[in-house]
């Protein structure tokens, strides 16, 4: 058993030998704050765990069998004092753990705006967070700046000293927006938005990525995360002003895609509501967004009369992968046949839906789709439009009982 | 209707390309298996074995044969699960700098869910399972468990689940999602291929089992307990087994329940977990973990049993603070169900919820620091014999600590912002199953094994399995401790940063280590076999025991305890002892027993096909086999002849054998 | 501690010393813990239930722009099929009340009755489903409807297969008649019929009663 400790000394030793260890030694103050709470909670706990090892080491080998000098009483196995020790200073150590617990949570929640930038340097009077729109993609990251307008793709800068607020969302899967050296993680989840703020310290090029597995390309999901001086922020936004590409709407849905170890990509300007359609899901024209479908729930649905106007709905038209065998979409319309057929028809119904958006989105650009509740830019605003019609008039013929194969086709 | 119509009708989705001829390990793998399955089936052929395999085991409803094969399940199958890690650390280790490795992401992502599905479905649950079953009648002074035809069944069912998901080693393929398939990927959007499909009927059927045994092991605890023994006159392991059975109750359920709602989104086009339609994925999480928590503690509960027993009698001392040990073990059964979300404080919750669970999860180290404290002080004025079994606990207590450690540092919120997902939880959880559920299972194993046997196991190629296990142990995860604290996230194929290669390397040497533990344990057994005769024990009592498992013979005869035994005292055997108890040898009667059946494997074969047919979607061949199950099912009532009485001259003639031998043991010690 | 001192008082001789076996051996019959066994497995079905109806709470108001419960309940009519399900558990009683009293034919009409109940029950439920299928309100159409259609029919199909068993245990009265392994056999059913009963209950109410007032 002696042997085995200098093993448990191994972690730390390679930390001491100066590895690039960078959750413990992070270059912003969130990170720098949730490592102390770290460092805090294994203190705290060695109180207990020393004593603890060091006993079993010590009574492993002085009540060893051979040695008869030690007391040996078979019957002993009560002490009301004992047990109080044993029981109470777990606790005591657990309160104090809890304590710091409660208000580091809540000191740290990543939802809450900082008040300070670093220790002993609060937010300066009058400066706003750099807004940063997040969105995990099948499998890269889209960085949305709406302050400048302009969007990049497996990159992410920021001045240093600024504070940061993200807002954090996913296509279709799960991932985890992480940059160890700025602060810790949070999900990106479809369809939710999550948020996160933060501040960077140390002017740098760091290391993010997906920390929540989420398919073939996870492993390459990886972004250059760029600390920068004031000055070389500007001419950052600069350099990704310079470049001619503009993320549209068509844009977004090709690069929606599932692709892996893509290059970095600029682009100068963006669609002003594309963050606000990619989080309610309804960048697709003809797509009703999430808000809207959740604010006409809350009032209790469409009633019966919608029941069959699910093709607008349907999300997900270019990641998406498989049907389920009675799938969604369209088929729910078909008579009763075989699986197979259900099967088959969901095949073509799936193949069916990519030609047809395929179609649309060529020929109806993004300037002149009706919002579905979107804000076209320079336009009414959502509610405006939202009230306009009925959000189920379809812009795209839906497919009707006749486009579904029929049993005698197969 | 053209030929490939045809086919698919009867087929579903299988044809030829669902057999990966493409990757060559596995056609290695699969000529090697069959090889050996062949092999196998050759010399039980050869043998004659076919009808006492039958009789003897597989239709046996004896608890002590279902808990060997349960066990013979959980080692088989770690080494599939083992192999998974092995490869894993192979490509960890090799994959850097633009490097591939030797996986593409198909088949690493579907390594990596095996790993987790088989470790903890399939070999942590069989393992813990076969041990129960084994022991808690033999400790209660019972002859069998409440309802011996479904411990069978339970058994086959787990079998069958086990089944299916080696089957998806070379027909198709496994889940490429993570061993809790969280959606949407886990949807059909994003996983149309088989391998979820195999991944929900694997753990359906398997669930199943598992809580059926659940429900046949509480029944027998309260119901079948021998006269005198009061809860509180409970083995410890019996406690623990308790706590661990009400948690498969309780849990196992959920887990039914989400995979049923997964599977109907699956094959029905339901939207309980998708995107759109409004589903809500994030309710998949919660009750996964519902289930996927509880779930930690059904796996360590018997084993922090197994080191009380284990503690106590090497230390030969009565185990200290019993009754504190009980509601330490209660507590946490209790505040199990209070802590899943700590698994994703990362997804959004508020502050205060996230403390919240913080703090439950916390307060649950409190009972098992407690515990920790009760086997020192067992240990304290004991006379310890560092035996095999005592030398594992050792090890457990060493290592549990740090593993107990790091738990509690993911269990604060923001430092779990950190370190969530991250290298540092998978050594972490890898910290307390290995050194807590896997140490406990040698133990138990080296402890129990002449017990079942009769025989000893050599203690030179145990400790050499030792010594490997624990060095390897540290080799290979205190490297991800650190790579955690470089911000390496877990389930990566191929890396960037070639700095942290070095580590993956030490983390691969160490896997290697283990596999020389598991090798050397391997060959422990096979040593110890061809030695069993030097190795005998004839006493039934070879460590100085302390509970009713040890007053029997070894291995014991199939109805247990020719005479039921009194409890005065919870170490009864160690009390009796004591007093000078003196064995009867005589005034027998006839022993109700019930009797061996098939209907088991039969309603498990059964479910394998319909699972496999479901899998497939070969419709026509899952309602078949659905209705023959239901059918036979209702076939089996009808026989109400399960019992039979052992007569009191076999009775007589078994007991008289074992007096003989204890005579002759006595006479030569 | 002395061992005197726990010895069980139950189990001494006259002189104080340890009884270790008793005289006559502990008789534990086939079928001394199904009650038990079978209590544990209704709780865990429970489980499974309450998992539903959490799943229906948390999802049951997306109706993803579509029909929500006052579009599609008819409450006379699953008014009528709740009374179909409390009545079969009434007529479940009184074939335990004639089992008690060995009455096997009064028993075996008792239970026919209750299975036609049970039938009537499935009957009207499946009419609904297709009603509403028919109207185009799938289980795939929006969240709420996958919650229902789960959460109702998990329901329904531990009614069909209560009906099988049921059915199953008339033949086995009738070959074997009233012997201590049926009798615990129609006591198992007894408590799952009024399982299904209780869960019954919750369905209607915070399924159907609600959903009218939401």
């Amino acid at each position: 058993m002696r042997r085995l400790r200098p093993l448990l000394l191994l972690p730390l030793l390679a930390l001491m030998s100066g590895c690039e260890a960078v959750v413990l030694s992070p270059a912003g103050d969130i990170a720098a704050q949730q490592r102390d709470l770290l460092v805090w909670s294994v203190v705290l706990m060695l109180i207990i765990i020393i004593p603890v090892m060091a006993l079993t080491v010590f009574f492993a080998w002085k009540y060893r069998e051979s040695n008869k000098e030690a007391r040996y009483e078979p019957d002993w196995d009560h002490s009301t004092h004992l047990e109080l020790v044993i029981w109470a200073a777990p606790l005591l150590i657990i309160i104090c753990l809890g304590a710091i617990t409660w208000s580091g949570t809540h000191l740290l929640d990543p939802y809450r705006s900082l008040d300070r930038i670093n220790k002993g340097q609060p937010v300066a009077a009058g400066v706003e967070p750099l807004q940063v729109n997040v969105v995990a993609m099948d499998w890269k990251w889209l960085f949305i700046y709406p302050e400048y307008g302009i969007a990049t793709v497996n990159e992410l800068a920021a001045p240093v000293d600024r504070p940061i607020r993200f807002h954090i969302t996913s296509t279709g899967v799960m991932n985890s927006f992480y940059i160890p050296a700025l602060a810790g993680q949070i999900y990106a989840m479809p369809g939710m938005e999550t948020k996160m703020n933060a501040v960077i310290n140390r002017p740098g090029k760091y290391v993010g990525f997906s920390a929540n597995y989420s398919g073939d390309g996870f492993s390459d999901m990886r972004f250059a995360f760029h600390g920068l001086d004031q000055a070389g922020f500007d001419q950052w936004v600069a350099g990704v002003r310079a470049d001619s590409k503009s993320l549209d709407r068509e844009t977004y849905l090709e690069l929606e895609k599932p692709s892996e170890k893509v290059p970095v990509l600029h682009y100068a300007s963006v669609d002003e509501g594309l963050f606000d359609a990619v989080l309610n899901m309804c960048v697709e024209p003809g797509k009703m967004c999430m808000g809207e479908m959740m604010a006409i729930d809350r009032k209790g649905g469409l009633g019966l009369t919608a029941v069959h106007a699910t093709w607008p709905l349907a999300y997900d038209k270019y990641a998406r992968r498989g049907e389920a065998v009675l799938g969604s979409g369209e088929s729910y319309v078909m008579a009763i046949c075989t699986p197979l057929e259900a099967e088959k028809a969901a095949v073509d119904a799936g193949r069916r839906r990519q030609e047809l958006a395929a179609q649309i989105t060529r020929s109806a650009p993004t300037e002149q789709i009706m919002g579905r509740g979107l804000t076209r830019p320079g336009q009414a605003s959502r509610t405006e439009v939202a009230a306009a019609g009925w959000p189920f008039a379809p812009r795209i013929p839906a497919p009707t009982v006749a486009d579904a194969p029929s049993a005698s086709q197969s | 209707m053209s030929i490939d119509h045809i086919a698919s009708l009867i087929f579903g989705r299988l044809d030829w390309n669902a057999l990966p001829f493409h990757e060559p390990i596995l056609v290695a793998t699969f000529a090697v298996v069959v090889l050996g399955g062949l092999t196998t089936l050759a010399l039980i052929t050869r043998y004659k074995l076919w009808g006492y395999l039958w009789t003897e085991w597989f239709t046996t409803v004896d608890h002590k044969k279902i808990g060997i094969m349960y066990m013979i399940l959980g080692l088989v199958m770690f080494l599939r699960g083992f192999a998974d890690a092995i490869m894993m650390r192979l490509q960890q280790a090799m994959a850097f700098g633009g490097a591939e490795g030797y996986l593409n992401a198909h088949h690493y992502d579907q390594i990596f869910t095996a790993h987790g599905v088989i470790m903890i479905f399939f070999v942590a649950m069989p393992l813990i399972t076969g041990l129960m079953n084994y022991l808690v009648p033999l400790q209660i002074g019972a002859r069998d468990v409440s309802f011996p035809f479904l411990n069978n069944f339970s058994f086959w069912m787990t079998t069958a689940g086990a089944v299916l998901v080696m089957a998806s080693l070379f027909i198709g393929e496994f889940a490429r999602t993570g061993w809790l398939a969280y959606p949407p990927l886990s949807g059909i959007g994003y996983s149309p291929g088989v391998g979820v499909d195999y991944y929900i009927w694997a753990l359906q059927i398997a669930g199943v089992g598992t809580t059926l045994s659940g429900i046949n092991l509480i029944a027998t605890i309260v119901k079948m307990r021998a006269p005198g023994m009061g809860l509180m006159k409970m083995p410890i392991f019996t406690w623990t087994s308790l706590c661990a059975n009400v948690l498969i109750v309780a849990s196992f359920p959920v887990l039914t329940a989400v995979l049923a709602l997964l599977t109907a989104d699956r094959y029905l086009g339901t939207n309980f977990f998708t995107n759109d339609f409004g589903g809500n994925p994030m309710m998949y999480v919660n009750l996964i973990w519902i289930w996927g928590h509880p779930e930690v503690y059904i796996l360590i509960l018997p084993l922090f049993g197994v080191f009380s027993e284990v503690t106590s009698t090497f230390s030969g001392k009565k185990l200290f603070g019993y009754t504190s040990m009980v509601y330490a073990t209660v507590v946490i059964t209790i505040l199990s169900y209070l802590v899943w979300l700590h698994h994703f404080f990362t997804m959004g919750s508020g502050a205060s919820v996230n403390s919240f669970f913080g703090i439950t999860t916390m307060i649950i180290s409190i009972p098992t620091g407690a515990k920790l404290f009760n086997w020192l002080f067992t240990m304290y004025r004991g006379r310890i014999r560092f035996e095999l079994p005592m030398m594992w606990t050792v090890a457990f207590m060493l290592t549990f600590v740090v593993g107990g450690m790091t738990g509690v540092m993911l269990a604060v919120p923001p430092a779990d912002f950190v370190l969530h997902n991250s290298l540092f939880l998978i050594a972490h959880f890898h910290n307390v199953i290995i050194a807590g559920v896997l140490f406990g299972l040698f133990a138990a194993i080296n402890f129990w094994w002449p017990k079942a046997f009769g025989f000893k196991l050599d203690k030179k190629w145990g400790l050499v399995s030792f010594w490997c296990w624990v060095v390897g142990f540290w080799v290979a995860f205190a490297p991800l401790y650190v790579l955690g604290f470089m911000g390496v996230t877990r389930r990566m194929r191929v890396f960037d940063d070639p700095s942290y290669q070095i580590w993956f390397i030490i983390a691969a040497v160490g896997a290697g280590i283990i596999a020389v533990g598991i090798l050397a344990m391997l060959i422990q057994f096979a040593v110890s076999i061809i030695n069993r005769d030097k190795l005998r024990d004839e006493t039934g009592d070879p460590w100085h025991g302390r509970t009713l498992e040890w007053s029997t013979s070894s291995p014991p005869p199939n109805y247990n305890f020719a005479k039921t035994p009194i409890i005065h005292d919870s170490d009864a055997w160690w009390d009796m002892k004591a007093r000078g108890y003196e064995r009867p040898i005589d005034g027998y009667r006839p022993i109700h027993m019930p009797a061996n059946t098939g209907a088991g494997v039969i309603l498990a074969g059964l479910s394998t096909v319909m699972g496999f047919a479901l899998i497939w979607y070969m419709w026509w061949l899952a309602a078949l086999s659905f209705f023959a199950l239901i059918a036979y099912a209702i076939f089996h009532t009808f026989n109400y002849k399960r019992d039979y009485y052992i007569p009191t001259e076999t009775v007589q003639a078994t007991e008289d054998a074992h007096t003989k031998a204890l005579a002759a043991a006595a006479a030569k010690g | 501690m002395s061992h005197a001192a726990s010895l069980n008082p139950d189990y001494v001789d006259e002189a104080g010393r340890p009884i270790y076996h008793p005289v006559e051996e502990p008789h534990h019959p086939e079928g001394h813990s199904t009650m038990l066994g079978f209590w544990m497995y209704l709780m865990s079905d429970c489980l499974i239930f309450a998992m539903l109806f959490a799943v229906y709470a948390v999802i049951g108001g997306n109706y993803a722009a579509g029909p929500a419960p006052k579009d599609l309940f008819d409450l006379p009519l699953v008014a009528l099929n709740t009374s179909m399900l409390l009545m079969s558990s009434i007529t479940y009683g009184f074939a335990m009340l004639a089992m008690v009293k060995n009455r096997t034919a009064q028993m075996q009409t008792w239970l026919a009755i209750t299975g036609l109940f049970g039938l009537c029950f499935l009957g009207i439920e499946l009419y609904e489903f297709a009603h509403m299928i028919h109207l185009g309100a799938t289980p795939q159409r929006s969240g709420f409807l996958s919650a229902f259609f789960v959460l109702v029919g998990t329901h329904g199909l531990h009614v069909t297969f209560g009906i099988i068993w049921l059915v199953t245990l008339m033949i086995q009265v009738w070959q074997k008649g009233l012997i201590p392994a049926n009798k615990r056999r129609l006591m198992c059913l007894s408590l799952f019929w009024h399982f299904l009963d209780v869960i019954w209950i919750g369905v209607f109410t915070f399924v159907y009663l609600f959903g009218m007032l939401r």
